[in-house]
Formats: structure tokens, C-alpha cells, sequence
């Protein structure tokens, strides 16, 4: 029986490749000086940036990639042993989530003042960074801009059964019905919630697959942010594809204007590179990369959008405080379930 | 290994209100749904696996060593990725062809058979190939038809490992986030990942998650019972290779049945790749960051490999020659990793190492302790498959002889398993390969698997960025398949 003879030579030698492999990334795991970001931003759009940042000023930065939700679990089970000293969101209802729970250190008026108060923390515990606007994504061989509805509430109506989509699992899409509820009263909200689940609308995962579904036909119109779109054309270009804002004319509800956001740990060492980072990415140069690069709102006053966007300001939207919807998620979340979105 | 099932009844312990919230009918429903679909897929991958194992073992089937080899190709393939494909190739908006229902159970369940009757296959060959033909032999001198003799010496013989293919699967679809969230089909793991990102509490997870461990043991429980009764069980080394039945005119059409299957989860998937890839304008991947990444994942899934084999040695010898209380309560707890989510397996090594083992905390130790905690069941199976299928008194035989109980052991027993014990390692390689919730929560900073950079590239939908790294993940690991499989099976004696 050679053969068993060759098999288990060879595999001996894959384990001590193995080994090898693994205690070499061991001598990498303590790095005390350096600041430490935990991103639940993607990787592709914030590492640039981030290295910039780490050229720009001469600090040493570590960067742990991953879902925004899952990285403030991390946070959360690591409680006062956290390796994070900057989190970095992908919506604020993490940041208000571990703010809530006295994870996070008051950050200094000079980084909160670039951003107007209703893109932070009124407590000063975190910062929004970018803007992302929800829109009604709709198909152009399907639709023109003048079939789409002017109010998500519409979508209820008969006539859209079965054309419409949305993700109720997605951690933007739970807080705009917080925002909706805060607006129009949990009755309504509930009552909206229904009438789409009775009317066929389809569940997606997220907001790329509920765009992505618009694009291909299998929905007429998706409920997302706004700036997946600007990535559609790039993976697909010529994607039959358009953004409407909802709520807009005279009485609309409004659309709902969540961001991204930084906080810094409680427990960190490095305060002083950790505010410095904030203050970087709501400098003038951060913010416009942002717009090039993601399609986002800045939020630093004087950084304009991308021009084919409308204005912040010029659009109807619901002003409820950010940092409340924190507390109302799970009541969003509890809202979803009782009409068996989730 | 039970860490994470501790964590889970601290964390669930939390939730104000348990009772209601275990009996509430979003519990009951997501369970009910679980269950249907791993039953299901079970079944399916339980035919599938034996009826191709069959063919390759017993048949004149040709070519049937690269056949073998190319039957076992799904495992390399993610859920994440195979879902995905089969949503762009039979979906809405379909490349190929639309079909109805891939959204939804029938994709889902289709989608996670094709994943997983590799895991029956493998263990299903090498019991067909361990069976003493001689027992069939002698059912026939004495009248049996060789239907009858397959059914009633062979298939009782295989019978312990067809069950433990089967608990694999059935565990793998509890576990299985990829293929739900993109075919959108509710289980309790899609619950769990769902509450984890909307409403930032970890109690009710915790309680979805301790449904899964009660559904585990059950699972073993009744494993245990199909497994049968192990001492029926015996193989010997040197055997002669047993007669292959003559398919005849059906040799060919056999052979391109058996070969079809495995296509369908690997060419479809390759072909999607490789058309998003090629109609998108986005950014591409440097070759750099995707090799190595690849060096990371091999190194990071070999790690694990070896360690479950080493440690499923003890473990087996306990579940399958001495069947106490205490050999089914190690086993129930060694298993639960591998039901529940990696998500949750991830959370509960952050918690217990960053307070109490910071010098593993974000290492590539502890991703490697985390693919261990995960997927130890497969090399068990295995082994433990191999060892109940080695007669005890062959030993006694050897030590009569003169030898030492250790030298017995090496001389007899170890040539013996084997076979199994790679069958164990290649699975775990491969499962490790595709790993993702918790790679990405564990990894050290700035570390890439081939996963981990497919996923930064698909989650925002970077479609080229994301397809050279996943065609890679197929190929290294298709190349680990071919030694493995072989070493799995241990062709005919030389």
C-alpha cells in the first residue's frame, strides 16, 4: 500500500505549511499605540480615506472591515474590553444603540458644530458623516417619472399589487418606518405596513438586491437609498433605473434622511488621534471624496452634492432626531413582525 | 465547544420575557420552516448521495475516477455563491431561463441539496468501498438475488454512515445563512441574523439560537437511532475489489447523469461569475490582494482541518465503542457548533476570549478555534464511521500475537481508518474554504480570506471586484479535491 504512504507524506507537509501560516499571523495581534477603527462601512469606499487620513497625519491605524450590526454586536460582547477606538456606522441607529448603553465618549463641540444638529447627537456622543436619502427607485422601460407615485403611501393602492419591493429587514429601511410612525402615528404606520404585505409587495434582503430586482423587472418600484443607483450604472451600465423622492408635494410626508456616522469608545487611549480622525473626515477634502466616490450627501455646510441630486435643504423630509430612533427600532422592528414582514 | 451554546443560555436568560417569546408563534412558524427545509433537503441529498455513490462504487460506470472527483465539486462551491447564481440564471429577470419557485423553498431547498450531497456521497463511497464483498458474496451462494444481497447485507453496512451524511446535512441547512437570505426563505438562522441587524438586541437572537440547540440534539438523538446498531459493522483491509455490476447501454447515460448533477452547482455559478464580471465597469481586484488572500484561506482552513482530525481520534473511539449517556452527551455538545450560525459561534468566541484569552483575541488562532468549533462534526462523522467499521478483535488478534496495545493500535487499527480520517480532514478544509460570518467578525486586522474578499466586493454589488477572488476559491479548492477524495476513499489495494 504505497499509496497511503505518498498521501500522508504530502499531507504532513500541508500541515506544516499550516502551522507555519497561522504562527506567523499570531506576532501581529498587539498594537497598543496605534487607532484602532472598527468600519461597518465597506471596506472599497472608506480604506482609501482612511489612509489618507493615516498618511495625511502621520498615525497608525489599524481597520477591522465588517457589517455595520455586526460589528456593534462585536462592541457590545467586548463591553469594557473593546479594541475599537473609533466606530464607524453605516446608519446611525447602531451609534445611538451603543451610545445608549454608555459605549461612547462625548466628542468635542468643534467636530460637532460643522454638522448641522439634526445630523448628530443632541447628547454629543456621535457624529453623522454622510447623508443617505430613501427613495422610490422605479423601472424606465416600465415607468415615467410622472406614473410613479408622489407618496409611498400610495403604493397600497390596487393598482401597484405585486409591482413593489422593499427590504424590512434592512437597518435604513426599519428606521424610516420609525420615522414614519413618529409622523403619521403607529396606526397608520401599521395600517401602510399591512395594506403593502396585502398587496403582494416583495421582501428583499437589502437595498442592493431590492435595486437590483427594480433593474431587472421583477418590481416596478423599490423602496431604497438613493445612491445605489450611482452603482448600478457602474455594474450595469444603461440599467433601466431612476430615483423619485416621495412625500414631496405640499402636505407629502417627506423622505427620510439617515447618515452615516462616527463615536468614539469610552475606553479609549487614543483620544486625541480619534478625534483627529473625526475632524479629518468632516474636513472639506473627506467630505467631497465621499461625494465622488459613494454618491452620499456631505454633511459638512458648504460641501455640495453631486449636481444631478437635489439639495438637502430644498427637499420635504421628516425631522425626527436621530438619535431618537434608537429607541423606537425595536419598536419598528416589533411593528414589521405583527404584520409578518419579518 | 459548548462555549458557544453557554453564551447562548446566558445571553437568552437576558430576554425579559423567554417563555413567551420561546412559544410565540414567530418562534413556532420560523421553527416549523426550518424544520421542512431540512428535512427535505436531507432527503434529497440522502438519495442523491447514495444513489451516485452506488453508481461509482458498484457499476461499470466509466471513467469512474475522474467521475468520482467531479461528483464532489459542489462542496466548493459557497451557498452564498450557488444562491446568488441560481437567483440570476432561473430568477426574475432571468440570464438562462426562468423558472418559478427559485425565489422562495423549492430554490432554497434545490440550491442547499446540491451544497450538501457531497457530505453523503463521500461517506456513503467509502462504507460502499470498506464492505467486505465477500458477505454479499456469501448472501448470494446462499440464494439471495443481488438486489436482495445489496439490500440486505450491504445497505445495513453503510447504513452508520448514510446517517451521519445525513446528520451533517441536516445540521449544515440549520446553520445556513447564504442561500436563505438570498432566496429569501425564513428560517430560525435568517431570524437570528435579521434581529441582530435591525434591532441591536442580543437577548432574542440568544432564544431563537437555543431553539437550534434543542433541534440539534433531537437531530442527533435520531441519528443515533438510524444509525443502528454498530456492532453489526465490520470491514477488513485487503479485501478483493467487489464485482461491478454491468450497466450495458446504460454506461453512458448513467455516466452523463451522474455528471449532470454536480454541473448544475458549479458550471451555472462559474458562468454567472464570469458574465457579471464581464459587463461590469467597476472597479477590479489587484492580483496581489486576491493571492493572498488565497494564501490566508488554505493556511487558515488546512489549520483546522488537521486539528479536528486530531481531535475527532479520541472522540470517535469514545462514541463508537463504548455507547453510553456519556459518549451521547459529548457528541450532542461537540455538534451544536456546527447547527448554529457562524454568527453566533463568532459573538460568543469574542465574549469569552477578549475578557478571558486576549492573547488569541483577533489572531488567526482563534479563527482557526472558530472553524473547529463549527465544523468538527464533519470530521467525526467521519472517524467515527471509520472506527466502528473496525472490528475490535482484530486488535485482540494482534495483541494475542505479541504486540503491545499501542503497537496494535498502529498496526492495525490506524491503516484501517484512515481513509476515514481524511474523508473527515477534506471535509473540513473545504467547509472552512467557503466561511464567512465568522472569519469576518474574528480575522485580525487587515487579513483577507478568498471569502472575506467576496464579500466586500458583492455586498455593494462590486460584482468584478468580487469574481476573481470566487473563482479562485472554486479552483484551489477544486484542486485540494482530487488527493482528498482519493485519500477518502482509498482506491482498491495495490
Amino acid at each position: 500500500m504505497c499509496m497511503p504512504n505518498k498521501v500522508s507524506r504530502l499531507w504532513a507537509a500541508l500541515l506544516a505549511a499550516a502551522a507555519i501560516a497561522a504562527t506567523s499571523a499570531c506576532s501581529t495581534s498587539d498594537g497598543g499605540d496605534e487607532l484602532f477603527v472598527y468600519s461597518g462601512r465597506n471596506e472599497n469606499l472608506v480604506r482609501p480615506i482612511l489612509e489618507q487620513f493615516a498618511e495625511d497625519t502621520g498615525t497608525d491605524i489599524r481597520l477591522k472591515f465588517g457589517d455595520t450590526a455586526e460589528l456593534a454586536a462585536t462592541i457590545l460582547e467586548e463591553g469594557d474590553r473593546t479594541r475599537a477606538d473609533v466606530f464607524f456606522s453605516q446608519d446611525a441607529g447602531a451609534l445611538a444603540a451603543l451610545a445608549s448603553r454608555g459605549m461612547l465618549a462625548e466628542l468635542p463641540d468643534t467636530a460637532l458644530e460643522i454638522v448641522p444638529e439634526k445630523f448628530r447627537d443632541p447628547g454629543g456622543k456621535w457624529v453623522g458623516v454622510t447623508g443617505r436619502v430613501r427613495v422610490i427607485a422605479y423601472n424606465t422601460t416600465k415607468l415615467t417619472a410622472a406614473d410613479v407615485p408622489g407618496s409611498v403611501f400610495e403604493l397600497t393602492d390596487p393598482k401597484w399589487r405585486g409591482r413593489v419591493g422593499f427590504p424590512p429587514t434592512n437597518a435604513s429601511f426599519v428606521a424610516w418606518v420609525s420615522a414614519l410612525t413618529e409622523e403619521v402615528g403607529r396606526d397608520q404606520a401599521k395600517a401602510w405596513l399591512e395594506g403593502l404585505e396585502a398587496n403582494d409587495a416583495k421582501t428583499f434582503d437589502n437595498n442592493l438586491a431590492t435595486l437590483e430586482a427594480v433593474a431587472d423587472g421583477e418590481i416596478d418600484v423599490g423602496l431604497v437609498n438613493h445612491y445605489y443607483l450611482y452603482n448600478e450604472f457602474e455594474q450595469r451600465p444603461g440599467s433601466p433605473v431612476a430615483n423619485a423622492y416621495p412625500g414631496q408635494d405640499a402636505g407629502g410626508e417627506g423622505t427620510f434622511v439617515n447618515v452615516s456616522g462616527l463615536g468614539i469608545l469610552q475606553g479609549t487611549k487614543q483620544g486625541a488621534a480619534a478625534r483627529k480622525l473625526v475632524e479629518y473626515l468632516l474636513g472639506d477634502d473627506a467630505q467631497e471624496y465621499f461625494r465622488e466616490e459613494t454618491a452620499e450627501y456631505p454633511l459638512r455646510d458648504g460641501v455640495d452634492p453631486l449636481p444631478d441630486l437635489p439639495a438637502l435643504d430644498s427637499l420635504r423630509t421628516i425631522d425626527v432626531p436621530l438619535s431618537d430612533l434608537g429607541r423606537d427600532l425595536e419598536g419598528s422592528l416589533e411593528l414589521l413582525k405583527e404584520v409578518g414582514l419579518t | 465547544m459548548v462555549l458557544p451554546v453557554v453564551h447562548l443560555a446566558v445571553r437568552a436568560t437576558e430576554a425579559p420575557d423567554l417563555v413567551d417569546l420561546l412559544t410565540s408563534r414567530r418562534v413556532t412558524e420560523a421553527t416549523a420552516s426550518t424544520l421542512v427545509l431540512a428535512a427535505t433537503v436531507t432527503s434529497i441529498a440522502a438519495a442523491l448521495g447514495v444513489a451516485m455513490a452506488w453508481v461509482l462504487e458498484r457499476t461499470d460506470v466509466p471513467a469512474h475516477r475522474l467521475l468520482g472527483i467531479w461528483a464532489a465539486l459542489p462542496l466548493v462551491v459557497p451557498t452564498y455563491v450557488l444562491a446568488t447564481a441560481f437567483k440570476d440564471a432561473f430568477g426574475p429577470g432571468a440570464l438562462l431561463f426562468e423558472l418559478p419557485g427559485v425565489v422562495g423553498f423549492r430554490g432554497t431547498a434545490t440550491a442547499l441539496a446540491l451544497s450538501t450531497y457531497p457530505y453523503v456521497l463521500l461517506v456513503a463511497r467509502a462504507a460502499l468501498a470498506s464492505v467486505d464483498p465477500a458477505l454479499e458474496e456469501a448472501a448470494r451462494s446462499l440464494g439471495d438475488g443481488r438486489r436482495r444481497a445489496f439490500a440486505r447485507v450491504t445497505l445495513p453496512l453503510v447504513r452508520p454512515a448514510v446517517a451521519a451524511g445525513g446528520l451533517l446535512v441536516f445540521l449544515y441547512v440549520l446553520s445556513d445563512f447564504g442561500a436563505v437570505a438570498i432566496l429569501r426563505y425564513r428560517t430560525l438562522t435568517m431570524a437570528i441574523f435579521t434581529e441582530y441587524r435591525t434591532s441591536f438586541d442580543r437577548s432574542t437572537p440568544a432564544a431563537f439560537g437555543v431553539v437550534l440547540v434543542a433541534l440539534t440534539v433531537v437531530a442527533v438523538a435520531l441519528e443515533r437511532v438510524a444509525r443502528g446498531r454498530a456492532t453489526v459493522t465490520r470491514a477488513v483491509a485487503g479485501t478483493r475489489t467487489p464485482v461491478r455490476q454491468r450497466l450495458g447501454p446504460m454506461r453512458w447515460p448513467v455516466a452523463i447523469a451522474v455528471a449532470a448533477v454536480p454541473a448544475v452547482a458549479v458550471a451555472v455559478p462559474a458562468a454567472v461569475l464570469v458574465y457579471r464580471a464581464s459587463l461590469s465597469t467597476g472597479r477590479s481586484e489587484p492580483a496581489g490582494v486576491v493571492a493572498r488572500a488565497a494564501v490566508t484561506s488554505v493556511g487558515l482552513s488546512l489549520a483546522a482541518a488537521a486539528a479536528c482530525v486530531v481531535l475527532s481520534i479520541p472522540i470517535s473511539v469514545l462514541v463508537a465503542r463504548f455507547r453510553s449517556r456519556a459518549a451521547g452527551v459529548v457528541e450532542v455538545s461537540v455538534v451544536a457548533g456546527y447547527a448554529l450560525p457562524g454568527l453566533v459561534i463568532a459573538l460568543a468566541l469574542v465574549f469569552f476570549s477578549s475578557r478571558y484569552a486576549p492573547v488569541v483575541y483577533q489572531t488567526a488562532t482563534l479563527v482557526v478555534a472558530a472553524y473547529v468549533v463549527r465544523f468538527f462534526p464533519e470530521a467525526l462523522g467521519a472517524s467515527r464511521s471509520a472506527v466502528a467499521a473496525v472490528d475490535p478483535a482484530l486488535e485482540d488478534a494482534a495483541r494475542s500475537l505479541g504486540d503491545t496495545r499501542w503497537r496494535a493500535v498502529r498496526r492495525v487499527t490506524v491503516p484501517l481508518v484512515r481513509r476515514g480520517l481524511f474523508a473527515g480532514g477534506a471535509l473540513v478544509f473545504l467547509t472552512a474554504m467557503k466561511e464567512l460570518p465568522a472569519t469576518l467578525l474574528l480575522r485580525p486586522a487587515g487579513y483577507d480570506t478568498l471569502a472575506t474578499r467576496v464579500w466586500t466586493g458583492a455586498v455593494e454589488g462590486f460584482y468584478r471586484q468580487a469574481a476573481p477572488s470566487a473563482l479562485l476559491l472554486l479552483v484551489v479548492s477544486a484542486f485540494a479535491l482530487g488527493p482528498l477524495v482519493r485519500g477518502a476513499r482509498q482506491v482498491s489495494p495495490s
